[in-house]
């Protein structure tokens, strides 16, 4: 018998501060489980950690133990007591530690649901793990599992789905206006963090011409340099707004920088093209009367975070989902599991009832009957091993003919039960 | 009788059922099997129609039940094309209950049939009401790819993306399938007027006699032309197309269907319905 456990700290048990003492680089990862794998305490290990969260899983004959090997150990490696960290770490046994492995590798217990990154940093840790030669039938057959959840998860929930940053959210508007970006083209007027890295997002869509309008002319040259695209004045912006089909503004400006007035004669030499704003700037940079006028969209930060919480919703729905799919799967490893102990506890039975005999037999061929020559020696032998065979054949066969998962786990502790076979151990 | 208009409406009906769980659960299997059996349907419908043909010698186009089977045949057509060639596989849901209630329609109506002078057995007519009708049902779909820009125009400049936003394509592709089916249609519509008008001149000796339903009809395609010729030349798209599309559909109707049904004409007999 054996126990699979998991400990760890995440973002919600445990403050950034000792999140940083504990986290581990890829090599320190790999140390570790190379040297706890080598501790008796503990059969197979893996241990990953990322600027979120440290976790450790391990097989062992005994759960506690190697939980405790596994603390001592990070105390140790991260010169950092244990009552320091202890209080913030949570533990799992059995298919509880399954199932807290599925939900994050799955994206359920991260900062940003659905995220996708975790599966990835997962999926190292364990190549890692198998490299070093720490991981056995167990844990082989967990983390499969775990992949194999996490991509149905992702495939058959909308979990992953929808735009939960502004700069995505502002590409999903997008495409929903415009369908395709490519060739589209788009101006930057001002700078910042979210406007850039949307401009970032939108270059990897493939649009077209990217402009950049900006108060100080140096700096528009700058941002141009870096999306390759061309600086513009900022009295040029008029004329740009013609040929342009996204705009995003993110200017420190107190006053609006793009007007109604500046739009709708546009209208008519753009054949109606459509145009989307999006104005990422506090005080805001683009006229919201714009919105109302035909084929133009307005959506300044405000309404970026309402499709944000929106898609929020939706992901929480769909949690659930992932809950389910996630439960089914705990259920059938849990199978796998019991099904790995049928063949242990065979094995146990005829060992035990096997040595009985042995021994009496021995006993009595070097005492009672030590005249008997040689040949009925074997004879009594054979009889002892026919005998046991005998004996066992019908608790193997109640066994192995096992229907279903629940009878499985209660006749087999019964069955170890009843011929004792876990004297000696604290099972 | 044969068994081929149940099964047709059979067909039918289980597409438009499809694509209504399809609008709700958006499962992509529900919109393939909602697509295949609106082929099968026009595919048995088809049989029919030409089961008719061979049977009576001339494509009987003589009563409103022989008007609406064309008509919803038209429009199983046209919805195919469309949905091969713009991919939109929402357009199911205006589509498929739309033939389904014409088709059904014209299975519940009663086959009065017509002293017929041989006027109207010629494959002049026929090839005149095919074209119409074809044309008339690409301007359907014109006019539901115009409702669906503006269910999603709705969605998106009032920041309440609701039901329908993750369920309908981009403004854009709206757009663009409302612009081709437009066209298309206007230029198959006007090929077969035209044919009409010939087919007149050479029966009855000049282009029109101006009935009601010629009128409206003329006004229709007057409209439409002006549409089609704002669309290529001065750039309308968007709101204002889809506006347009489906004003000028409903026009379309009342020349097709209202004007004879409530004033009268030579036309009127394909629209009747009583005896």
């Amino acid at each position: 018998m054996f126990d699979i456990v998991l400990t760890g700290l995440n973002h919600t048990t445990a403050p950034i501060s000792l999140r940083e003492k504990l986290a581990f680089t890829k090599e320190e990862s790999a140390e570790a489980i190379e040297c706890l794998k080598n501790d008796p305490a503990v059969d197979e290990v893996m241990l990953f950690s990322t600027c979120n969260r440290v976790e450790v899983l391990m097989t062992a004959k005994n759960g506690v133990e190697a939980l405790n090997t596994a603390k001592q150990y990070i105390s140790k490696a991260k010169d950092t007591p244990l009552t320091d960290f202890e209080p913030h770490l949570y533990t799992y046994h059995g298919h509880k530690a399954v199932r807290h492995m599925f939900r994050v590798a799955s994206g359920l217990d991260s900062m940003v649901m659905g995220e996708p990154q975790i599966l990835g940093q997962i999926k190292e840790a364990y190549r890692i793990t198998v490299k070093r030669r720490a991981s056995g039938v167990v844990l082989n057959r967990l983390f499969h599992r775990t992949f194999h959840v996490a991509k149905r998860v992702r495939t058959e929930t909308g979990i992953g789905d929808s735009a939960v940053s502004i700069s995505y959210a502002a590409i999903e508007l997008a495409k929903k206006i415009f369908g395709s970006l490519d060739g589209r083209k788009v101006l930057l007027v001002g700078a910042g963090e979210m406007a850039e890295l949307a401009v970032e997002h939108l270059i990897r869509n493939r649009v077209g011409d990217i402009f950049v309008a900006n108060r100080t002319f140096e700096r528009g040259m700058e941002l141009a340099r870096r999306f390759s695209g061309q600086a513009l004045r900022f009295e040029e912006i008029p004329s740009a707004l013609e040929t342009v089909d996204i705009i995003i503004s993110s200017t420190g400006a107190t006053q609006v920088v793009i007007g109604k007035d500046m739009v709708k004669p546009v209208i008519k030499n753009r054949r109606n093209r459509s145009l989307f704003f999006i104005d990422i700037a506090v005080p805001r940079d683009i006229d919201p009367d714009i919105n109302k006028l035909s084929n133009c969209y307005v959506y300044d930060i405000d309404d970026l975070k309402g499709v944000i919480d929106g898609n929020m919703e939706n992901r929480m729905k769909e949690a659930v989902k992932a809950d389910r799919i996630i439960d089914e799967s705990v259920i059938r490893f849990g199978r796998w599991l019991e099904g790995l102990n049928v063949v242990p506890t065979i094995v146990d039975l005829k060992e035990k009832m096997g040595a009985m005999a042995r021994m009496e037999l021995d006993k009595t061929l070097s005492s009672s009957l030590k005249h008997l020559p040689e040949k009925d020696a074997m004879a009594l032998s054979r009889m002892m091993d026919a005998l046991v065979n005998k004996v066992l054949h019908d608790p193997i066969q109640y066994l192995k003919l096992k229907s279903s998962h629940r009878d499985e786990a209660a006749s087999l502790s019964f069955v170890r039960q009843l011929f004792n076979l876990d004297d000696g151990d604290n099972a | 009788m044969n068994g081929f208009p149940s099964m047709a409406a059979l067909c039918y009906v289980l597409s438009t059922v499809l694509y209504g769980v399809y609008l709700f659960r958006q499962k992509d299997v529900l919109q393939k099997a909602g697509f295949i059996l609106a082929a099968s349907g026009f595919g048995i419908h088809t049989l029919d129609i030409l089961f008719d043909f061979f049977r009576l010698g001339y494509l009987p186009l003589v009563n409103l039940r022989n008007t609406f089977g064309i008509a919803s045949w038209s429009i199983a057509l046209v919805f195919i094309l469309f949905r091969l060639k713009t991919k939109i596989k929402v357009m199911g849901i205006y589509a498929a209950p739309l033939v389904t209630l014409v088709y059904i329609a014209s299975l519940n109506l009663p086959d009065i049939s017509r002293e017929t002078s041989g006027v109207f057995k010629s494959s002049w007519l026929v090839l005149h009401v095919i074209m119409a009708f074809i044309g008339e049902a690409a301007l359907a779909m014109a006019c539901g790819a115009g409702i669906l820009y503006l269910i999603q125009e709705h969605a998106i400049k009032s920041k309440k993306r609701g039901f329908f936003y993750s369920r309908l394509p981009s403004l854009e592709q709206l757009d663009a399938a409302g612009y081709t089916s437009i066209v298309v249609g206007f230029t198959v519509f006007t090929v077969g007027l035209i044919v009409g008008l010939v087919y007149a001149k050479m029966v009855w000796h000049r282009f029109a006699d101006w009935d009601p339903k010629e009128i409206w009809t003329g006004i229709s395609w007057l409209v439409y032309a002006a549409l089609v010729h704002e669309r290529i030349a001065a750039g309308w798209r968007g709101r204002r197309a889809a506006i347009m599309a489906i004003a000028a559909f409903a026009l379309l109707l009342f020349s097709f269907l209202g004007v004879n049904m409530w004033i009268g004409g030579h036309h009127g007999g394909f629209v009747q319905w009583k005896m």
